[in-house]
């Protein structure tokens, strides 16, 4: 085994052992904590680059270098655990590692003025160790307790200002809306490890998703008619749902928004909602496995793709209503993501994993993008309330308009082109339904009119926060102080924050081009074939149409936004928004996300909050009941057994001891002091001793 | 029962019987010493001549001439009242006279042993000898007792009212 | 009735004349003088016994009846100071007032 699949296991536990050590520091060693963390994710970026370098020169050999070992024994069974290498878990430990570093770099400059900089940096750092240890593992039960890791903490990091109370409930709603995919996760774990007797990806041949377990699950059947593999599958996707925030668990995305923006770069955008997508990608042997000759696509493939549809569609129609900077990008990540899972769904893992790649660097350049916009504005979040941004923070509005472009999949030079293309492509060659692709085309389509409006809500015109302070009291308290040194007008961020930013805007340009079917690097890398150039490619099956109509349909979207929204730049922070005034009430359905947070509480919070009352009534009433009647009846014991001690043990002997005192009495009168008196006993007992030994003698 | 031992006999029960009933202790003590000396000569009748000796020396010499002081040291020479509850004296000549009885009862139903034996000689050479050697711990032992009980005896009758002063 | 049980009843009515005394009398010293005669009474049982036992020529009734006698006289010494200082306490050699000794 080579020395680098030996040694990655150091990639995950280099930042954990960096959070570890930050969790002992003191508030004040920030310096220590922030080395700490960027150190360590440098280092793992480093042995990632030489994994990924390993597995590009070994493109001939063998695909899949593991390493297991045992962890613990039960029975006559070992317990076993690992990690793996092959051209998957290669890509994503470079993006993982590459993105979290330069989102450390930049959380640097955004957290500096935070009292809880070095819990921040722990926290970041143990989440970068969980999620990498995500991408290595070879079992899925490792898979499973880094997966726990990371939701646990992305509780903390969204809850990190838990003194803010829709912080701390925004927090408890993530973990507690993952949670619910976690357990169809477990089940799916525990009947999978039930099935095939283990739970190591590859193991030489014995693993769950190699040729022979896989024979076995897909010949099993079992409720409804399914194959043990479709129900396993379709069991584990109900986690990435959860994960990845597909339609109905996406409810506490956008109310994670209440973290740091680092934070929501980092986990909700580019790595941790992509745990699920990837999670997919690497069971992907056991949710495409299928009976005898390939005729349609498998029942978990086509749930996967359906889902992944709707999502798209759902995420896109809400983001366009939203007025909150970080909403819009948060329904935007929910429709990205269920592009990839349409990806995965329709074309393969290769499809999903490059729209995965390219979005997590888009998508993070447009969050510290808004980071950058918020912490210029000293914290406003509301896009009507700011405005021409481009004049006074200029690299950040060239960085966000190569995001955004990349992100409406704006033709050849941005890499979202090529992602989504691919995407499409798939969608439309689907033997299942032409369906999804006229949901991801309609979704196309409104991608590039709500980043439009929200590019010109954000940049364009002039800048309407001076102006709306007259209306808002805390605001105008705060143009008021003269020792705030931003109080006049937004500035441009420093350098540590825009640096990762026009790094990340270079990715997104650039990477596309290791994906296009001119030559597809990318796709053949993780497929594990060859490609070579060839602009031949170009006049293949529906390539060249699915180019051109998702080229016309970003045009679309761009013109209806510049229409809407550029045209007249809107004046005030008061002004309704176009769409808002032709079609209010969609408009307003949209901007309430479909009620479905509603729709939730009104009926599972609503039913849970009772289920909660009557367990608590059974826990007061009736287990305590119990419990206090057993100790009403000790302590009645106890005090008939004080009783029985006070009045009949101790009364018994207090009478025995006064009779005792009584008789001692009575027989003291004996002692009447009179000699003469004892010597007449004596003399009678005398008598009597010698009338005894007469009659014994005579007898 | 000759002659020698009723007369002795009677002597000596008048002469207890007397000591015992007479109201004035002088003359009680006066007749005890005839008692003794009736005891002494049933000793001597008995053979046992260094004992009634002793008894003579002892009893009549020494305990009841220490009676006669103790009276006279304790004013009581003069007459007495005697036992002031009768019930009380007629109780202990009830006791006293069980008692004899039952003794007596006892002594005249044990059948009479052997024959007569002769008298049995108790020189004082032969007396002397067994004090020195076969009973010579309760010899030496009665000494230290009537060591301490001189003292004894002069501690205890001591005045005491110069070392008070 | 032969001559061992005549001394034997001789002794026995001494006693029990000496016990009337000693019951009856209230001076101490004459109830102690009936002691005395009580411990006479013994060794003229003593040495009745002597004289009419089996082994006279041991000698042991004389040796009882020496150490008797000389024990007698020493409780009489003792018991008489005890009854001397008893009168210099309490000036009385009454025996039915010397009661403290009472339950």
């Amino acid at each position: 085994m080579t020395w680098i699949v030996q040694y990655l296991w150091l990639v995950p536990a280099l930042p954990v052992f960096a959070a570890a050590i930050s969790a002992l520091l003191p508030r004040r060693s920030r310096i220590a904590a922030a080395t700490l963390a960027i150190g360590s994710m440098a280092a793992s970026f480093l042995i990632s680059v030489g994994a990924l370098l390993h597995v590009l020169a070994n493109r001939s050999g063998d695909q899949i270098l593991t390493c297991n070992f045992r962890w613990f024994q039960f029975g006559n069974e070992w317990l076993k655990l690992g990690w793996m290498l092959d051209p998957l878990t290669a890509v994503m430990i470079v993006m993982v590692t590459f993105v979290g570093l330069l989102i450390f770099i930049y959380s640097v400059g955004y957290m500096a003025h935070d009292e809880n900089f070095t819990r921040f940096f722990c926290f970041l750092a143990l989440f970068a160790g969980a999620m990498l240890g995500v991408v290595i593992a070879n079992s899925l039960l490792l898979l499973f307790m880094c997966w726990e890791i990371v939701g646990l903490t992305s509780y903390l990091l969204i809850g990190f200002w838990y003194n803010k109370p829709e912080a701390a409930a925004a927090a408890k709603k993530a973990f507690i809306t993952t949670r619910i995919g976690d357990l169809a996760f477990l089940l799916g774990m525990v009947w999978l490890y039930a099935r095939s007797g283990t739970l190591l990806f590859y193991d030489g041949g014995a693993g769950c998703l190699e040729h022979s377990a896989l024979a076995q699950l897909v010949a099993q059947t079992s409720v409804l008619g399914m194959a043990a593999s479709t129900g396993i599958a379709l069991l584990i996707f109900c986690g990435a749902a959860g994960k990845s925030g597909q339609v109905p668990l996406h409810v506490w995305l956008p109310d994670a928004m209440e973290g740091p923006t680092p934070v929501s770069a980092l986990i909700h955008a580019a790595t941790m909602v992509a745990a699920g997508v990837f999670l997919i990608a690497r069971i992907y042997p056991l949710m495409s496995a299928h009976v005898g000759i390939y005729l349609t696509p498998t029942i978990a493939l086509q749930v996967v793709a359906w889902v992944g549809a709707i999502t798209a569609l759902f995420g896109a129609l809400i983001a366009v209503a939203q007025f909150d900077i970080k909403r819009i990008l948060a329904y935007s990540t929910i429709s990205q993501l269920g592009y990839m899972m349409m990806g995965l769904g329709v074309g393969g893992v290769a499809v999903g994993m490059f729209h995965l790649i390219t979005h997590a660097f888009f998508k993070s350049l447009l969050f510290l993008g808004a980071g950058s916009v918020i912490h210029g504005c000293n914290g406003e979040q509301d896009i009507r309330r700011m405005g021409g941004l481009r004049r006074l923070m200029p690299i950040t509005f060239a960085a966000y308009a190569v995001g955004m472009l990349a992100l409406c999949g704006f033709p050849l030079f941005f890499s979202g082109f090529w992602s989504k293309d691919d995407i499409l492509r798939s969608a439309l060659t689907w033997s299942v339904s032409r369906a999804p692709f006229y949901m991801g085309a309609f979704g196309a389509l409104l991608t590039a009119f709500y980043m439009t409006r929200q590019v010109f809500y954000v940049f364009g015109g002039s800048n309407r926060l001076a102006a709306s302070s007259h209306d808002d009291p805390k605001l105008a308290a705060l143009f008021e102080d003269p020792h705030h040194h931003a109080a006049q007008h937004p500035h441009e961020s420093p350098a540590v924050m825009t640096v990762p930013l026009v790094i990340l805007a270079a990715f997104a340009m650039l990477l596309g081009f290791i994906g296009t079917p001119a030559w597809p690097w990318f796709q053949s890398f993780l497929d594990g074939t060859h490609s070579t150039l060839a602009f031949s490619a170009f006049s293949g099956v529906a390539i060249l149409p699915v180019m051109i109509s998702s080229s016309l349909l970003v045009f679309c979207g761009l013109g209806l936004g510049w229409v809407l929204y550029g045209h007249k730049p809107i004046q005030s922070a008061d002004t309704l928004d176009e769409l808002g005034k032709l079609q209010p009430t969609v408009f307003s359905f949209l901007g309430h996300a479909f009620y479905v947070d509603a729709l939730y509480s009104a009926t599972l919070i609503r039913w849970n909050t009772w289920w909660s009352k009557v367990c608590d009534w059974l826990d007061r009433w009736v287990w305590n009941g119990a419990v206090q009647t057993v100790s009403y009846f000790v302590v009645g014991i106890a005090h008939l057994d004080n009783f029985f001690d006070a009045s009949i043990v101790n009364s018994g002997f207090d009478e025995g001891c006064q009779g005792v005192s009584r008789g001692g009495l009575i027989l003291s009168l004996l002692q009447g002091g009179q000699i003469q008196s004892y010597m007449r006993i004596i003399g009678c007992a005398l008598i009597v001793l010698v009338l005894v030994l007469l009659w014994g003698a005579k007898i | 029962m000759t002659a020698s031992f009723i007369i002795l006999a009677a002597l000596t029960v008048a002469g207890t019987a007397a000591a015992m009933g007479l109201r004035n202790a002088v003359h009680c003590v006066l007749a005890l010493t005839l008692g003794f000396a009736g005891v002494a000569m049933l000793y001597l009748q008995l053979g046992a001549q260094f004992v009634g000796f002793t008894q003579i020396l002892v009893y009549v010499g020494a305990v009841a001439i220490l009676a006669v002081f103790a009276i006279m040291m304790t004013h009581n020479d003069k007459p007495m009242a005697l036992p002031d509850s009768s019930s009380a004296w007629v109780s202990g000549c009830i006791v006293a006279a069980a008692v004899f009885a039952v003794l007596a009862r006892a002594i005249v139903s044990t059948a009479p042993s052997a024959q007569a034996q002769p008298q049995p000689v108790a020189p004082v050479q032969q007396i002397g000898d067994a004090l020195m050697h076969r009973f010579v711990l309760p010899l030496e032992i009665m000494g230290l007792l009537l060591t301490a009980a001189l003292i004894g005896a002069v501690v205890i009758a001591m005045d005491r009212r110069e070392e008070m002063k | 009735m032969n001559s061992l049980q005549s001394y034997l009843l001789l002794s026995s009515l001494l006693f029990s004349i000496g016990l009337v005394g000693a019951l009856t009398r209230r001076n101490a010293i004459l109830v102690l003088i009936g002691i005395e005669l009580m411990l006479n009474a013994a060794n003229l049982n003593f040495i009745a016994f002597w004289r009419y036992g089996p082994a006279p020529q041991a000698l042991t009734g004389i040796m009882f009846a020496i150490f008797s006698i000389s024990i007698a006289a020493a409780e009489a010494a003792v018991g008489l100071s005890i009854i001397l200082a008893a009168y210099r306490h309490s000036r009385t050699t009454d025996l039915n007032q010397m009661n403290s000794l009472k339950g």
